[in-house]
């Protein structure tokens, strides 16, 4: 029984551990360079971030994405991580109301924590919703930046799967170009 | 709950059934030998493995290999964790891991548990993940399809002792089902942008002036085989949640296509092997009707939110969004919570910890249940043959007559050890977690207070006995405690499933096929389909209700009435 476990358990090892998945990662690379290294944003040699990939922003002159629970600093892309706090929690309510300051009616997507903490999306109607902040910011007219985060909505994918949904990022890279 | 959300799980759950037929078909004929030209290339690998496929073995011999084959996955995939900061691929510079943290991650892998009590991003080697823990995901899966197979082979055999041979199933399964399987679906998700490369991390000077790491590695080709596999662990610390493992709703759909594709698949194989496809639809009609009941509660509950939030000012349109991504949407979150925890994956899409209370009771609740429903790949097949027998022997002593089962006669032995494999889980759930709530050692463990750490700790257990993998991620896993008891949890439910299982095995297999007289109760009607699931609700769900009311229920209640902890 000797030979056939350890000729089957080392043979295995080495076709699925190691040859194959050495063969995918040099195929992708040659046939999707792109995704297969992570859909990198650059500006000419920097990278700026991943399309994929949420980042923190804070002051008034960006749109904002969800709330990060990231543990040293939001949206630490090196360490995913969810409040996991439980529906009863006393913390979660107490964040929950922190981020609300007073506000009614405010979409949920952006008074609850993300599961990943780097979720790179927020709701139309939250984006709508800091419209008027981020106009003002800028000293631009509030109808031009409602129209561009119109243009940014992204519908559900092939019209079905997933939520009508804003990618903060893009949203502010195109900011930035209409200046 | 919108139309929209029901479309959206009409439709990947009809896709999944859809291409359960094709899968169906190719798994029995894999594990009748019926694959042409491939069964000579196989044949070839397995005499250079001083392997001769035409003997077979008893099922004492097949249940030794078996347990060798995963003692020693076990030891390889131990070492390689405690040596992984000496190895190569290691870009980050990570240290060996802790001899408990590696204890606990080595039986979870091999029991294809993929319980995770560290954070792949930051504290894996690109090695350990692809050649440590994906070589455990693809051997796991094939050693629960395997018994499967030899489970499904006894019910079909008649008169016989031998009903196959292990290393023959395992190569078969893994050669010309999980790769090929594993290559496709690589592919489809590097073309949703989930990355495959082993390039060390990239810092990105974020738009707002700041630093950001963004990790990257060989994620693609290990997410295709955790899920085809129902392994479930993740390369990244959130799973499936992270922008790089679920990059998308349809990402998120083809994962849970792949998750049930092969236990539903399982099914139709069984239906085949035993000569009437009915046997086989009829299984599969159980859990696809758990699965469907389990979504549509999940989505209620999530759908409905969370009513001290809303209280505070939150809308109520989208929802509980407390630890979901947006880009899946409610309805996929629920129908993909439902399938992992049915089908023993333990990927999530959404932090269960997160849930409302009754959100989070429908997974815990499916889990207990004996995933079966549809159960992990194999697992969730002779784990539902085993309820099945105990549903002939329920209906047996309704009417006073010696139960069969496709013409197999149901006897004390079979009755005693199906009652010895499906008590197993109950009594490492609950009497672990039981211990564990009222130890110092491990309280320390829970981040929620009130009811809902409880349903934190009985969760843990669940999940590993269940060989899940899941959990409610508030809790502290990583101590020697839970890594300890954990382990040990993983083992019983997985082996100590197992060895019952294949002694009933043994004991069919040598028993005559009788045919059908009119006394026979069929088993592919309406009449047995309601006493299946009756049966695995009440043997498999009564036990845990006193627990559930003391976690999710009395948790839901509290929040009715506005209380916190």
């Amino acid at each position: 029984m000797l030979r056939p476990l350890l000729s089957l358990l080392l043979g295995f090892t080495l076709l699925l551990g190691v040859a194959v998945p050495l063969g995918v990662t040099a195929l992708a690379s040659l046939t999707l360079p792109e995704r297969a290294g992570g859909s990198l944003i650059r500006q000419g040699d920097r990278v700026i971030g991943s399309a994929l990939i949420g980042q923190n922003f804070e002051r008034d002159r960006w749109f904002h994405g969800r709330p990060s629970a990231t543990s040293v600093a939001p949206y630490d892309a090196a360490s995913s991580a969810a409040s996991q706090l439980g529906p009863t929690s006393a913390v979660l309510l107490a964040a929950v109301k922190e981020r609300l300051a007073g506000a009614r009616n405010v979409p949920a997507d952006a008074a609850a924590a993300s599961g990943s903490g780097l979720d790179p999306h927020i709701s139309p109607e939250n984006a709508a919703a800091q419209v008027v902040r981020v106009a003002q910011a800028r000293g631009l007219p509030t109808p031009r930046v409602a129209a561009l985060v119109e243009q940014h909505v992204e519908d559900r994918e092939f019209g079905l799967l997933g939520e009508p949904r804003v990618n903060v990022l893009r949203l502010n890279l195109a900011l930035d170009a209409l200046h | 709950m919108t139309i929209i959300g029901w479309a959206q799980i009409a439709l990947v759950l009809g896709c999944a059934l859809l291409f359960a037929v094709p899968v169906g078909r190719w798994l029995g004929c894999l594990a009748q030998g019926r694959m042409g030209l491939l069964t000579g290339i196989d044949g070839c690998v397995l005499r250079a493995a001083g392997v001769d496929p035409a003997r077979g073995q008893g099922w004492q011999g097949y249940l030794l290999a078996m347990l060798a084959f995963n003692a020693a996955g076990f030891l390889l995939l131990y070492g390689l964790l405690r040596l992984q900061g000496m190895l190569p691929l290691n870009p980050q510079g990570f240290d060996g891991i802790p001899p408990y943290l590696a204890f606990n991650t080595a039986i979870s892998f091999v029991t294809n548990t993929n319980w995770q009590a560290y954070s792949g991003e930051a504290a894996m080697s690109h090695l350990s993940q692809m050649t440590g823990l994906a070589v455990q995901n693809f051997l796991s899966a094939g050693t629960g399809i395997a018994l499967a197979f030899a489970v499904m082979r006894a019910f079909a055999a008649g008169g016989v002792t031998q009903f196959g041979n292990f290393w023959v199933d395992l190569t078969r399964i893994t050669l010309w089902l999980l790769l090929p399987g594993a290559l496709i679906a690589s592919f489809a998700f590097i073309a949703m942008g989930v990355p495959q490369t082993l390039a060390s991390n990239v810092t990105a000077t974020t738009l707002a002036g700041g630093e950001q790491t963004i990790v990257l590695g060989p994620i693609a080709f290990q997410l295709a085989i955790k899920h085809l596999g129902t392994n479930g662990g993740g390369f990244f610390g959130v799973n499936a949640l992270h922008p790089f493992e679920g990059p998308s709703a349809l990402a998120t759909s083809l994962q849970i296509i792949l998750q049930v594709v092969i236990p539903f698949g399982l099914c139709l194989a069984f239906g085949r092997i035993v000569g009437d496809a009915r046997q086989g639809r009829a299984l599969l009609a159980v859990m696809v009707g758990f699965v469907l009941v389990a979504t549509l509660a999940i989505y209620a509950a999530e759908a409905a939110g969370n009513p001290l939030h809303i209280a505070a000012g939150v809308s109520p349109a989208q929802g509980n969004m407390e630890g979901k991504d947006f880009r899946f949407g409610l309805a996929l979150a629920a129908l993909f919570t439902a399938t992992t925890t049915g089908a023993s994956c333990g990927a999530v899409n959404a932090m269960i910890d997160s849930f409302t209370p009754l959100g989070g009771l429908v997974p815990m609740f499916l889990i207990q249940l004996g995933e079966v429903l549809p159960g992990g790949v194999g697992s969730g097949l002779y784990g539902m043959l085993i309820f099945a027998l105990l549903a002939v022997f329920v209906a047996g002593l309704m009417v006073g007559r010696t139960p069969e089962y496709l013409g197999k006669k149901v006897q004390a032995r079979e009755v005693k050890l199906a009652m010895l494999a499906v008590l197993v889980l109950p009594a490492a759930i609950l009497g672990f977690a039981g211990l564990s709530l009222v130890l110092e050692v491990s309280t320390a463990s829970l981040q929620d207070a009130g009811p809902h750490g409880l349903s934190e700790m009985l969760y843990a257990f669940t999940s590993a006995a269940g060989n899940n993998g899941s959990a409610f991620g508030g809790l502290t896993a990583d101590t020697p405690w839970l890594n300890t008891t954990l382990g040990i949890a993983m083992l019983a439910g997985r082996f100590g499933f197992v060895i019952p299982v294949l002694a009933i095995a043994g004991s069919l297999a040598a028993k005559p096929r009788a045919p059908e007289g009119p006394g026979t109760l069929p088993t592919h009607g309406p009449l047995f389909i309601g006493l299946l699931a009756g049966v695995i609700l009440i043997l498999g769900g009564l036990q845990y209700l006193p627990a559930l009311a003391l976690g999710p229920i009395a948790e839901h209640f509290a929040m009715l009435a506005g209380q916190t902890f």
